[in-house]
């Protein structure tokens, strides 16, 4: 099949017809890639309600009447041939960008200093590359109060951004519907029966995936700001994951585990529970060594291996 | 009295009934198809007629239609969009509960046209009684033979469905009624890919509203060429406007579309005036989601010509001057009418409404009611004008359905056309209009 041609922030590229625009920025890397909230390359279905991976398609192809110049979701439009696609070069899309996070933010408590996830927070990280430095909203915010998921996950509406991530991994996992939302608007919840997604020996992830301090770790709760853990590449032989993680310490204790994200905040692997919740001590895991962590990110405070500021351009202040 | 496509016996009692309709010319469209027609014959006549879309959006339903994908083997849905819960609009209630079978003749020309075995309607819950008037007609349909196995022995098979809703207006969206129809929650899809390519279970499928469907039957009868020579240039045929508010003559009116708005408001055969004697204030004219228009503009457009009732004269000026013609909900306001208590009232409706999937609407919906409230309280601040206004046009063509341009129009224009009754509950920190 012959290659679609996109340009990108005036950068060319070539990809296979049905890939998305995002995918095809991610292939060019760096500055052109825009964030993402909800989408998730591993959850098949996921994407286009956070609208904060928005671009400016400023020419489609003669084959797509649709009238443009458009902003899109570019996590789920596929790119047509011939396709322009404005992201850090149109100041539409900046301006946009900063509406959208500034919605993320107006429900959102803001109590950052006081939330398990700081540090690590994809919704931290937004705000503070692609958001207003000031708040225009004065009215009260929607809370709720927070619901334990079984005994080892808590979860917490008031920080959630319903970017449907947890929705998506419940359904993957279990193949019946025990995860969703309730109610409408911005009086939605997260909901589960809750039971069921817990008996799953792969609920854990939904932590992961989390962009924000919604879904916690009960194990791990205030035991420590994330910046005081030394992160650490480990593995053990296990039946049912990769066994692949990174491991949480201080000292000598390891205070949480979680699988291993990708440059763009995503999990390589999906990790069980066992592994997550029942391993905390060090003779549990065969250790690689320290996880490389960007230069730019907090959590590096504690790092010694440093990075080179200047190979790290990929304008993602997250964990790689 | 203009023509009537779709009202002409709507007041005779009994219409609802098979023998009624019948008697009336009732099911001669189907025969005559089934008889002699071809599919691509009907589809052609649709498409001459020009007809558009009496959902919302005005699109084209011949080219509707044919964007179904013939070719392939998977079975295809012809869906019938009666959900109609937009504030201000109730024409398709009207048309159901007098006379449904025009409904069912329409759904059966239409699933012949497109090759569907199956269809379906689905009806805004609260209607219930409705419901009844229709599950009657259609077993009575059923009964006659012209739905079911084989119908007129044409070798043509039909099975009609309805499906009530469960009280939400976002699954009036296509691709939210889809998921709902599914039995999933009702929240709108991502498009592409369209319903056309690929919209319920996976399959092609058409979705039209009850008054495109209704329009059907005429359509087949007297051909597209006669169809298209109604109406005005590109606003071909009659359209039903639900006219409601301060009007000394409320109701629903099958006008023929191009009737200057003038007449519509004052004419005796219409709504005949503002009641009280009272001054017309605004007019909301396609349902609660389109631009508000004051007296002045409604009447005329910018450039000092009489505005028509058509797709084209209501735009008119863009949304800078003009609004659109949508359901064809037509709100009346006179001089005692709040401009800022009403759009709290439209906001609060579209926050209420919001599915909430995408961050814009979902937040941006419930900020923009607070503010109003505030603002109509007698609370609010010279600021928040603007920000209202930045709030909503950050919502526009932002989300992923609709109905996020659908809270924010009446906003934006609202704050365009009627800034100083903004300013004056702010300088006197009351709603003015509270005696
Ligand atoms: C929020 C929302 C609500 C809608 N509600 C209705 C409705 O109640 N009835 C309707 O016919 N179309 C409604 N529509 C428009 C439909 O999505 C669709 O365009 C229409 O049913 C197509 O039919 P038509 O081409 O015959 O107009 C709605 C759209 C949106 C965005
Ligand atoms: S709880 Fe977290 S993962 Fe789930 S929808 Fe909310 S923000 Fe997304
Ligand atoms: S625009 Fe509003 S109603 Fe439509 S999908 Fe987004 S949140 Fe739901
Ligand atoms: S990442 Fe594309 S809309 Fe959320």
């Amino acid at each position: 099949m012959s290659l679609y041609k996109v340009t990108i922030d005036t950068i060319e590229i070539e990809v296979e017809p049905g890939t998305t625009i995002l995918n095809a920025a991610r292939r060019i890397g760096g500055k052109v890639v825009p964030p993402t909230m909800c989408f998730y390359s591993k959850l098949k279905g996921s994407g286009g309600k956070c609208r904060s991976c928005l671009v400016k398609v400023a020419q489609s192809s003669e084959k797509d009447p649709r009238p443009m110049p458009k902003l899109v979701a570019s996590c789920s439009t596929p790119v047509q041939d011939g396709m322009v696609v404005e992201n850090i070069t149109s100041p539409e899309v900046v301006e946009a960008r900063k509406a959208i996070v500034e919605f993320l933010l107006i429900n959102h408590p803001l109590d950052c200093p006081v939330c398990d996830q700081a540090g690590e927070c994809d919704l931290q990280n937004l705000t503070y590359e692609h958001g207003l430095s000031s708040q225009r909203y004065e009215e009260e915010r929607i809370t709720f109060e927070r619901i334990d998921i079984g005994e080892k996950i808590q979860l917490h509406m008031n920080r959630c951004i319903l970017c449907y991530r947890c929705v998506y991994v419940a359904d993957q996992i279990t193949g019946k519907r025990v995860h969703g939302v309730l109610y409408r608007g911005d009086h939605a919840e997260i909901s589960t029966y809750v039971s069921n997604v817990i008996e799953n020996d792969f609920s854990g992830n939904i932590i992961d995936v989390c962009p924000v301090g919604a879904l916690t770790d009960k194990t791990f709760r205030f035991k420590s700001r994330v910046w005081f853990t030394k992160p650490m590449n480990a593995h053990r032989n296990c039946s049912k994951c990769a066994g692949e993680v990174v491991l949480w310490e201080s000292g000598e204790d390891i205070l949480r585990v979680t699988g291993r994200k990708d440059q763009y905040g995503e999990l390589e692997h999906f990790i069980c529970n066992e592994c997550r919740f029942e391993k905390k001590k060090t003779s549990d895991w065969i250790i690689e060594g320290p996880r490389k962590i960007k230069h730019s990110s907090v959590i590096s405070q504690n790092n010694y291996e440093y990075i080179n500021p200047a190979e790290n351009n990929d304008g993602n202040l997250g964990i790689t | 009295m203009g023509i009537k496509i779709l009202t002409e016996f709507i007041d005779l009692p009994d219409l609802n009934r098979f023998e009624v309709y019948r008697k009336h010319g009732g099911y001669e469209a189907v025969e005559k198809v089934l008889k002699n027609d071809t599919p691509d014959h009907v589809l052609a006549e649709v498409k001459i007629s020009n007809l558009r879309g009496r959902g919302g959006a005005g699109f084209p339903t011949g080219l509707k239609w044919s964007f179904i994908d013939k070719s392939t083997d998977k079975a295809r849905y012809l869906i019938c969009n009666a959900d109609e819960s937009e504030p201000g609009t109730f024409k398709d209630r009207y048309l159901m509960e007098r006379n449904p079978h025009l409904l069912i003749e329409g759904m059966i020309l239409a699933s012949f046209a497109l090759g569907v075995q199956q269809s379906f309607i689905y009806i805004r819950g609260e209607l219930f009684y409705v419901l009844n008037i229709l599950e009657k007609a259609i077993s009575e349909a059923y009964a006659k033979g012209f739905l079911g196995k084989n119908i007129l022995g044409s070798g043509f098979n039909l099975d009609l469905y309805c499906h009530p809703g469960a009280g939400a207006y976002i699954c009036g969206e296509e691709t939210a009624l889809i998921e709902s129809l599914e039995g999933k929650r009702g929240n709108p899809r991502m498009k592409p890919p369209f319903p056309a390519v690929s919209g319920l279970y996976g399959c092609p499928t058409v979705v039209n509203n009850v008054e495109t469907l209704a329009s059907v039957p005429w359509i087949v009868k007297n051909g597209g060429e006669a169809y298209s020579k109604i109406g005005i240039g590109r606003s071909t045929g009659t359209k039903l406007i639900s006219a409601c508010g301060h009007l000394k003559r409320p109701g629903v009116y099958e006008i023929e579309l191009g009737l200057p708005v003038e007449e519509f408001i004052y004419g005796e055969e219409y709504c005949q005036g503002i009641r009280n004697g009272n001054k017309l204030k605004a007019v909301v004219a396609g349902g609660s989601s389109v631009p508000i228009l004051p007296a002045n503009l409604i009447l005329k457009t910018a450039k000092g010509e009489p505005r028509l009732m058509s797709y084209e004269s209501l735009q008119e000026g863009g949304f800078e001057t003009g609004t659109m013609l949508g359901s064809g909900g037509f709100i009346v306001m006179d001089e005692t009418t709040c401009i800022v208590k009403n759009l709290w009232n439209f906001t609060r409706f579209y926050h209420h409404e919001s599915c909430g999937q995408c961050s814009p609407c979902r937040e941006g919906t419930g900020w923009m009611e607070k503010i109003l409230h505030r603002i109509e309280s007698g609370q609010g601040k010279m600021s928040d004008i603007d920000l209202l206004a930045d709030v909503a046009k950050n919502i526009e063509g932002n989300t992923i359905c609709p109905l996020g341009d659908a809270s924010a129009w009446p906003v934006r224009s609202t704050v365009r056309h009627f800034r100083t009754e903004f300013e004056k509950h702010l300088i006197e920190k009351r709603c003015p209009y509270i005696k």
